[in-house]
């Protein structure tokens, strides 16, 4: 078991080496002279040509990709011009905001999104199961940044009930933190707690149809026990598969949602670095959500691995 | 004695209905037309292919003609239907306009994510070893970023424009193609008429698009639909933050980006072209799953 | 304790399955009494109905279509029609237990097996996890498991087919079983496990004094285990006798086609096995006359026109064919049926 971790986790280390190849031949391959974005068009030749060569853009490519594979190991991800500061702390400040963003509307998402999954099992075919199942489909069909805006337009401009702009702080009361998180919150969890909805729903039918429910049925166990502990049990596995693929789409959403909602996150400073052709920015706060998402789809295999005894055995 | 019919009879008449109608009712396409959710979902989409066709007839007004008179009118407001953005411009020709791009980009991306996934996916699926080894780890590396990211750079590398967002969010979609015709393929490849044709000595390239190709294409197309809904979404998301489609060419998601500024003073600017695209998106995602509800045995009821 | 007793007594029983298509009877008034500690046999093809009686009497239905409309279900003196949903969870699994066809398929893949022992054990009776574990261990010991405490902790995906059939008959034997269903218990077996698992069954039969209800295709498992056989066909009862009275003297027509197509030892092999021509009925149209006309060689007119009642032809013996009903009795193997068909 320890061995199969194992080997999952190293298998991550030709995916990071992907992950980065591929940051740095996208980054490189922006069009516009950084060295000019930064000191700005009236810069003069010699200045660029300086400014070039602190960059380490006047060498080859491949010497580039071997200086900057150097500075990852080493902790380096460069220098943003545009914020003036190194990347790494800008981007270790951000993660924190943004992790908590997106784990808060992920846990909502996942209990809400799970229990009407299982109760719309259960009830096949009844009203809340056709209520229910048409709110999904919208749910996993909606712009998410257009619902963000009609949100604000409702709550925020109309009704003056939540805070617009921002993250809320603490030294405010706990209030202020939850006002603030409500309406981005709740925009990045409507997508998975649709797809957990659909996802559970379809999941536990076939499972509750399965010949071990019905034994365990006539061996008199009680409903609850069957539906709650064998029944979703079994029906896990697919759940585990899409709880993976939510973490990096909510982390997708993010980056829109943010802007949205002036989140300091990273979502919010990819943006800017996009915008202000911010070479390492983009490199630094890139290769961080990627890494973020490979890490997360090793948690989800090793938790398939936990929930199954048959590969558990092999 | 009565004349009364035996239950041979009976049965024999019985069984002449059903083997008719299981006949009719085993064809995919008739299937698909029993199934409420394809049909609601084909009309939609029906519906927005005919908008976006027709626009040029449909339109009361150019799409780019600005009357600074008129900014921000709401809906109904003489004539202009769903009002005017923040140059006076119609907003139901832009968005009938918008359907056009919006269509075209998000059918487009998905084709061209499709044809590269696919091919990707069918090479790396039936001769595994390292060509396998190297397409999905490479494939695995693209599927780490997140989506609208790997667009978003895409599009700042490429430029903007139509045919740069298409190009953008069809290589975002190759991964997810490659993975699932892979999946595929693999599971086909076992099968025992794979089997026969090698034993009767069918080319490798022969075996894999005239046999195992045509066995995958179902889970293609059922993915390929349920792609197209999001991709619709990816492009309205580049325009909306500047990145897709650049004004003032009308998209779904350049309407959204002109609604934003004017949240507080137009809403319906925002409001009218979001909801075309929910509807869209809602469209396909229904034509998806039915098509997926008819072509896998397992889900019907 | 008194070997007459009657511990399960079914009487008119019908259940339908209610579908778009129309109403499937899949059993349509079938009675049986079955005595403690007695074994009884139904026999039949596949959608004779047979599993749709078992299902009835643990009134678990394999699908939410399907109604019990009529009849009684009687055990142990209880109604088991009129129990309560929380009377029933007592009744299933303590005083009757079920074992299905596929053993690989019946036990919950993700939990262990003593798990599931435990839980069963601990729904029925009030007592710690400790001494359920033990009581389960015993189980499995009695059911002949090598090693029963480390089988405790393995997953049921780690056992073979007979082994997760022994532990499924272990947990019947947990309780307080006074009926043990078998649904085709070995057909997913290897023959030489079948043998054991069948053994396995009579042994506790004749330790706990339970009485068994054995459905099964198989001709040969019913001379071996059962007291009483029912052959049943379409939904309906054929006919009902003791074991040996059925093998000596059966009187159906069906019983004597299902007895002609099985392979016997003195056969050679040049012989072909018989069949019974034709396939059974639609089980949506039936109820209009004997459900075996239209394969049967000894049809008559009467046939066509209305469903032969189960009658008790000799003390124990009950046949439903007409042409048994009355004073010229058909003899096995007289083929009289030309005129009939040249009509």
């Amino acid at each position: 078991m320890v061995k199969m971790i194992l080997k999952r986790f190293l298998q991550t280390i030709p995916t990071l080496l992907i992950v980065v190849t591929i940051t740095f031949c996208l980054t490189r391959m922006l069009p516009g002279d950084p060295a000019v974005a930064i000191l700005g068009v009236e810069a003069s030749a010699e200045d660029i040509a300086a400014m070039r060569a602190e960059m380490n853009l006047d060498k080859s490519l491949p010497e580039q990709y071997m200086l900057y594979l150097q500075g990852l190991v080493q902790g380096d991800f460069g220098y943003s011009y545009s914020y003036r500061e190194d990347v790494l702390p800008l981007v270790l400040a951000r993660i924190p905001n943004t992790l908590s963003l997106t784990l808060v509307a992920l846990v909502f998402a996942t209990i809400v999104g799970t229990t009407v999954g299982i109760v719309a099992a259960i009830k096949q075919n009844t009203l809340f199961d056709y209520f229910f199942m048409v709110l999904a489909l919208i749910g996993v069909s909606m712009p998410i940044f257009w619902m963000a805006l009609m949100l604000v337009l409702q709550f925020s401009v109309r009704m003056g009930l939540l805070p617009v702009m921002g993250m809320g702080d603490i030294k405010n009361g706990i209030g202020d933190v939850i006002s603030h998180l409500l309406l981005p919150g709740f925009c990045l969890a409507t997508t998975p707690m649709a797809t957990f909805a659909r996802t559970t729903r379809s999941s536990m039918i076939e499972t509750l149809s399965s010949d071990y429910i019905r034994c365990l049925r006539a061996r008199g166990v009680r409903e609850w026990k069957v539906i709650g502990m064998h029944g979703l049990k079994n029906a896990l596995p697919p759940l585990v598969t899409v709880l993976g693929l939510q973490l990096a789409h909510t982390f997708t959403g993010a980056i829109i949602t943010e802007g949205i909602f002036s989140w300091p996150g990273m979502g919010t400073m990819i943006n800017t670095a996009i915008n202000n052709r911010d070479y390492s920015l983009i490199q630094g706060t890139v290769l961080f959500s990627a890494i973020m998402f490979v890490f997360c789809n090793m948690l989800v295999d090793v938790a398939y691995m936990l929930l199954n005894p048959k590969v558990k055995g092999a | 004695m009565p004349e009364r019919k035996t239950q041979d009879v009976l049965g024999r008449e019985a069984n002449m209905a059903m083997l008719r109608q299981e006949r009719k009712a085993n064809n995919a396409w008739n299937k698909l037309k029993r199934n409420r959710t394809a049909v609601i979902g084909f009309f939609i989409v029906c519906v927005m292919v005919l908008l976006a066709v027709f626009a040029p007839v449909l339109a009361p007004y150019d799409p780019n003609a600005i009357n600074p008179i008129i900014p921000y009118k709401g809906i109904g407001f003489e004539g202009h239907l769903l009002g005017t953005d923040d140059l006076g411009r119609d907003i139901l020709s832009r968005i009938l306009y918008g359907a056009r791009v919006s269509l075209v980009v998000a059918v487009g991306a998905t084709i061209v994510g499709a044809t590269l996934g696919v091919l990707i996916g069918l090479l790396a699926g039936y001769f595994g070893g390292w060509l396998d080894v190297v397409f999905m780890r490479f494939m695995d590396g693209m599927f780490s970023f997140p989506f609208i990211l790997l667009a978003m750079i895409l599009i700042t590398v490429l430029g903007n424009g139509i045919w740069n967002v298409i190009l953008a969010i069809g290589i975002a979609n190759v991964p997810s193609f490659a993975r699932v015709t892979r999946g595929q393929v693999i599971i086909v490849k076992e099968e025992e008429y794979c089997n026969a044709c090698r034993v009767v000595g069918v080319s490798d390239l022969r075996l894999l698009f005239a046999h195992i190709l045509p066995n995958c294409v179902s889970q293609i197309i059922v993915y390929a639909t349920l792609r197209v809904a999001s991709a619709i979404i990816s492009e309205a998301s580049l325009s909306f933050l500047g990145l897709g489609i650049a004004l003032p060419t009308a998209s779904w998601g350049s309407i959204l980006r002109i609604g934003r500024d004017c949240l507080t003073t137009a809403p319906h600017v925002a409001g009218t072209a979001g909801l075309f695209i929910l509807i869209t998106v809602i469209g396909f995602n229904l034509l998806g799953d039915g098509i997926r509800d008819v072509l896998d045995p397992k889900m019907k009821q | 304790m008194n070997g007459n007793d009657v511990i399960l007594k079914v009487e008119g029983l019908k259940t339908y399955f209610y579908q778009a298509s129309g109403v499937t009877k899949a059993v349509d008034g079938v009675s049986f009494t079955l005595k403690q500690g007695s074994t009884m046999g139904i026999v039949g093809e596949s959608g004779s109905g047979k599993s749709v009686t078992s299902s009835s009497v643990m009134r678990l239905m394999p699908s939410k279509t399907a109604k019990i409309v009529e009849g009684s279900i009687t055990f142990d003196g209880v109604d088991l029609l009129k129990l309560s949903n929380k009377d029933l969870l007592k009744f299933r699994g303590d005083e009757c237990c079920m074992i299905f066809q596929n053993p690989m398929t019946s036990l919950d893949p993700v939990f262990k097996i003593g798990h599931q022992m435990v839980e069963m054990i601990r729904e029925h009776q009030n007592i710690s996890k400790k001494e359920a574990w033990d009581r389960a261990v015993e189980a499995l010991k009695l059911v002949g498991i090598p090693e029963a405490e480390k089988r405790m902790e393995a997953y049921p995906h780690e056992l073979s087919g007979g082994m997760c059939q022994r532990v499924i008959i272990a947990m019947a034997v947990c309780g307080h079983p006074k009926l043990i269903i078998a649904d085709e218990p070995t057909t997913a077996l290897d023959v030489t496990v079948q043998a054991q698992v069948l053994e396995l069954l009579k042994e506790l039969q004749d330790r706990l004094h339970t009485a068994i209800l054995l459905i099964t295709h198989n001709l040969g498992v019913v001379w071996q285990m059962c007291d009483t056989v029912m052959v049943m066909y379409a939904g309906n009862t054929v006919e009902y006798a003791d074991t040996k009275t059925l093998y000596q003297e059966p009187m159906h027509p069906y019983t004597w086609g299902l007895l002609d197509s099985m392979p016997k030892l003195s056969s050679s092999s040049k012989e072909a096995l018989t069949t019974i021509p034709g396939t059974p009925p639609d089980l949506r149209l039936t109820g209009r006359c004997c459900n075996f006309y239209n394969r049967c060689p000894y049809v008559k007119d009467i046939c066509r026109q209305s469903v032969p009642p189960l009658v008790e032809i000799k003390p124990g013996h009950f046949v439903a064919c007409h042409r048994q009903n009355g004073q010229n009795r058909l003899i096995r193997g007289e083929v009289n049926a030309h005129e009939e068909y040249e009509e």
